[in-house]
């Protein structure tokens, strides 16, 4: 191809990456290494509120910031090298925890209680949805042809619920007295809380995840299935293979490479896990890294936004995330260059 | 309540005048308003709504909606709805405009205690005061002959009563959820146990004596609660009231109008209002004291500026006040204390009283650091010292952040 031609098809695309994707990073990088702080100054203030019947005023000092001539907040910005970072990731606690040899210490920190759940999450729901949608892509390979259509249309129906929609629909059976909770209470004959604890909570969160995702690993593996090569399953069969010994010596590694794809996205997708969080308020027990950013950057009750640890706390997931893409990718770079 | 509201509304429509009956002038100016969505704002915003061209947008998370909404040119609401805790960030940003010369045109009808001044400007029209307070099932309490408590002694002694008794799910209910609402109820506590939050160098002061008593006092609390107490906010303790499923909470007098709505609750005249009990003999009752009232936007013209004064003028009339006399204590005229005031009246007219909650920047900083805090204490992660030093950790940071440290 010709350099012009293959300019002009991927140059939209490239400009639109650079746009969305490559600038976004580029500033919240910068960031993460500035602070920007409103200038304040502290005034004698007269303020008169209601009181009860009669109006009360108090003359107090106050620190308030500066005002500009056109009405915004004064803001300096000073680069202070990795002292966001620090204040998320806490490094003095954490060796101090270590020192002490108290290591559960270390997960009353934010970002570290947050990493510890993140990690839990992507690593168990991946081998999850890994199992359950093949599991559901075999069933429905086997089904009779006329009841095909519809067990694909049912499965495929939670892939469809908008996360927070579906989050908050297991919440609702679930708190207080829930339906299904006082289907569970009656069923067990006690007195059960979902929602008062971390560990329930979070198992709620990992069925929440895996009946979410699973139809998406369904239509992958059911699109591989239909390729299997049908000699090869026949000869197998001549030679006496069961058909767990067809899964495991045929099927399994011919969609091997589907099983890569799957578990890239999924690892990218569960490891910035934070529908869950909002949907089920989690927030006492439980709280993901993606969540910890999004509260960095909620204005707080003085009307504060802590920019400068959002995009460190940014940073940090997207490293975690490259951290835990490295062995597949390493693996499709092995294959790819195998091919070759 | 409800009924004759629906009544009335269709009243209004049959006269075939439209929406302008009730109004004394015609609105033909676009205006929105963004407040809390509890009673008392729903029947200001309604009376606003009948002068036209007026739409009202009542939404429990106007509290981080507000700052940024307002900074934007023009203003994405003409009209907000603040308390003392949310004006300080419109405040401090500078996006709500004095309303002097407003007031002296059109706020004839304005009690003087109704102005808030800030600076010597007049600043915000408030309309009600609120406070949280004790309500109690008079029934419950009655049935076991136990006195109405009046200190945080006496409400454990209740709850144990009242647990033996099992009369209802939970003796105790409160505002726990994790966040502002968790901070709020240590708030209270902290500061009817004596304590000040920060020092007058702005550095944090709560990792004191008061806030180990205050951490204490709320896990007492917390036996007699709803497990899931930590996602409990006032809309779930008023249902636990109005399901029949609790018998005493420390609550926004707010909500003291739905417990007698036929239409939600189960337990009509059965619950009634005290004083915010004392965390210590002769200090103030556990509480703070809030008022709740409209601001302008700056980003806004004057045209707009005047139009929407004149519609706050119109929600806040004494006809609004009559109708919804119980919904709230309002600050404006015509209004008659009623049985449901008896609590608010009893906490602010204590000697010592409740302070009122501070408008301040290192509040606004210490609420936030204790509502994401707090939780760890109550879910036994931390005991209470390590608590606090987390919270004034968190304090410190971003109080640095933010220039006051």
């Amino acid at each position: 191809m010709k350099f012009r031609t293959f300019a002009s098809f991927v140059g939209p695309s490239v400009f639109l990456m650079l746009l969305f994707i490559a600038f976004p990073l580029v500033s919240v990088f910068t960031q993460s290494f500035q602070l920007t702080q409103p200038v304040m100054t502290t005034v004698e203030v007269e303020t008169c509120t209601p009181g009860f019947l009669t109006q009360t005023c108090t003359t107090e000092t106050k620190t308030v910031p500066k005002l500009t001539a056109t009405g915004g907040v004064e803001t300096t910005t000073t680069w202070v090298g990795f002292r966001s970072y620090q204040n998320v990731l806490q490094m003095d606690k954490v060796w101090s925890a270590v020192g002490a040899g108290r290591l559960g210490d270390i997960l009353q920190i934010d970002f570290w209680k947050a990493l510890r759940f993140t990690l839990t999450f992507t690593l168990i729901t991946l081998p999850l949805v890994l199992i359950v949608g093949m599991g559901i892509a075999l069933a429905v390979n086997n089904a009779a042809a006329s009841l095909k259509g519809q067990i694909i249309f049912i499965s495929l129906l939670p892939f469809i619920i908008t996360p927070v929609i579906g989050a908050l629909s297991i919440r609702w059976l679930f708190i207080g007295d829930g339906i299904l909770t006082v289907a569970l209470e009656n069923l067990l004959e006690r007195d059960i809380a979902m929602f008062a604890q971390g560990w329930t909570i979070e198992i709620l969160m990992l069925f929440y995840r895996v009946w979410h995702v699973a139809p998406f690993a369904f239509v992958i593996f059911y699109a591989g299935l239909q390729t299997v090569n049908q000699d090869t399953l026949e000869s197998a069969i001549i030679d006496g293979a069961s058909r767990w010994e067809r899964l495991r010596f045929v099927v399994i590694p011919h969609l091997m490479p589907l099983i890569i794809f799957i578990s890239l996205i999924h690892l990218m997708d569960s490891y910035r896990v934070f529908e869950e969080i909002v949907g089920f308020t989690s927030q006492a027990h439980v709280i993901s890294l993606q969540w910890l950013t999004y509260d960095f950057l909620q204005p707080d009750d003085s009307g504060n936004r802590a920019i400068g640890r959002a995009s460190a706390s940014a940073m940090l997931t997207m490293i975690g995330i490259v951290i835990l893409l490295v062995p597949l990718l390493r693996r499709t770079w092995r294959d790819h260059r195998g091919s070759n | 309540m409800m009924m004759t509201r629906l009544v009335a509304a269709g009243a209004i429509s049959l006269l075939g005048t439209g929406a302008f009956a009730e109004c004394a002038f015609e609105n033909t100016v676009p205006l929105k308003s963004l407040s809390a969505g509890f009673e008392a704002w729903k029947s200001v915003t309604d009376a606003m709504a009948e002068c036209g061209n007026f739409t009202a947008e009542l939404d429990q998370e106007f509290r981080t909606k507000q700052p940024a909404a307002f900074e934007a040119n023009p203003s994405l609401y003409q009209i907000g709805g603040v308390s003392n805790g949310t004006f300080t960030p419109l405040l401090n940003a500078g996006t709500i405009r004095p309303l002097d010369d407003l007031v002296e045109k059109y706020g004839g009808g304005l009690a003087p205690n109704q102005l808030i001044r800030v600076d010597g400007k007049i600043m915000a029209i408030a309309m009600m005061v609120n406070t949280q307070h004790l309500m109690y099932r008079e029934d419950v309490l009655a049935d076991l002959g136990i006195e109405t408590p009046t200190t945080y002694d006496a409400v454990l002694a209740a709850a144990e009563k009242i647990k033996e008794a099992g009369v209802v799910e939970y003796p105790v209910g409160a505002t726990m959820k994790s966040g502002w609402n968790i901070a709020q109820d240590f708030n209270n506590m902290f500061l009817g146990y004596g304590g000040t939050f920060v020092n007058a160098d702005n550095t944090p002061a709560v990792n004191t004596e008061a806030g180990l008593q205050a951490l204490e006092t709320m896990k007492a609390l917390t036996v007699y609660m709803d497990p899931e107490y930590l996602v409990s906010d006032s809309t779930y303790v008023q249902q636990q009231f109005q399901q029949g499923k609790i018998a005493m909470a420390n609550l926004w007098s707010s909500r003291a109008g739905a417990m007698d709505d036929p239409a939600e609750s189960t337990v009509v005249g059965k619950v009634k209002m005290g004083m915010a009990p004392l965390a210590v003999d002769g200090g103030t009752p556990a509480t703070t004291l809030w008022w709740d009232g409209m601001v302008i936007a700056k980003n806004i013209t004057d045209e707009e500026a005047e139009a929407a004064f004149q519609l706050i003028m119109e929600g806040m009339d004494e006809d609004m006040v009559t109708a919804a006399n119980d919904q709230a204590i309002w600050l404006i005229g015509g209004y008659v204390p009623g049985d449901v005031a008896q609590g608010v009246v009893a906490t602010a007219t204590h000697d010592p009283a409740p302070l009122a909650y501070p408008s301040t920047t290192q509040m606004g900083l210490m609420h936030t650091a204790l509502g994401n805090e707090l939780p760890a204490f109550f879910t036994g992660e931390r005991d209470a010292a390590a608590t606090l030093e987390a919270v004034e950790a968190a304090y410190t940071t971003a109080a640095k952040e933010a220039g006051i440290l």
